[in-house]
């Protein structure tokens, strides 16, 4: 925590407490969701038939374990595929 | 070690459980910034916020100290929104050229009373999340929370009471164990 020199009142903590709503849900859960991600991966290294697959249809791959195929997710996981 | 130290061990071994209460920790701090710091439009808002976590679960473990979390996490969304504005792909955005810093400061500011919320007792932390945060009405906090609603009002002020305590005494210990 950063410190402050003043005394903040009922007010003030009111106020910054409602500088921060929730994130969207479903942002929030995606990003909840990223370590699904590594199982494909690690599937992917052992299973080269179903690297193939993910290969050529990453979309599907995010979405068979559950996650929005959002283009950052995918440029990610086409640049996991291509390290592992 | 500070709680984001513990919590970043605790992601680095794969604890699912940690890494849901880190994004649930700053998911509201990297809206913020995204969207009223930076001003980005919703889908370049969206995919840089996904870019942001991705970037921290992807790098969590180059990360040296655990405990410049917060301030890690401040400056991939930082550096993420400018790389967006620069791209030139937020049309509405690129005209704006300088984050608003003032908002970026409050923003920080409003990060610590956010965390010290966390140190609080869980029907604190609903009543107030509820009531400012959401911008609940106090039928609903009643009804949600089985309270009478006679009685909302006076224990949300009793609720800031120990919010303020703790930011002004720097008793923050952390949030319950989990």
């Amino acid at each position: 925590m950063t410190e402050r020199t003043h005394t903040p009142t009922h007010e003030r903590i009111a106020q910054l407490l409602a500088e921060l709503p929730p994130a969207p849900w479903g942002w929030v859960e995606a990003a909840r969701e990223l370590p699904r991600m590594d199982s494909i991966v690690e599937r992917a290294a052992a299973d080269a038939e179903y690297r193939a697959r993910v290969v050529k249809d990453l979309e599907a791959a995010l979405a068979e374990v559950g996650l929005e195929p959002e283009p950052p997710l995918l440029d990610e996981l086409r640049h996991r595929l291509r390290d592992s | 070690m500070s709680d984001d130290g513990e919590l970043v061990e605790r992601c680095r071994s794969g604890d699912r459980e940690a890494w849901d209460l880190l994004v649930e920790r700053y998911s509201r701090y990297v809206y913020a910034v995204i969207v009223r710091g930076f001003r980005l439009p919703e889908q370049d808002a969206e995919d840089v916020f996904q870019e942001v976590f991705l970037r921290v679960y992807e790098r969590l473990d180059n990360l040296r100290d655990g405990d410049a979390l917060r301030p890690w996490i401040a400056q991939v969304t930082r550096r993420l929104c400018l790389d967006r504005l620069a791209a030139g792909r937020s049309e509405l955005a690129v005209d704006e050229e300088q984050p608003d810093r003032q908002v970026l400061d409050e923003l920080d500011e409003a990060l610590d009373v956010r965390l010290g919320l966390e140190a609080l007792d869980e029907r604190c932390r609903e009543l107030l999340d509820r009531f400012f945060a959401r911008d609940e009405p106090y039928r609903v906090i009643a009804d949600e929370l089985d309270l009478p609603m006679g009685t909302v009002a006076s224990r949300i002020s009793r609720c800031l009471d120990k919010l303020r305590d703790l930011l002004v005494e720097g008793r923050n210990p952390g949030p319950p164990p989990s």
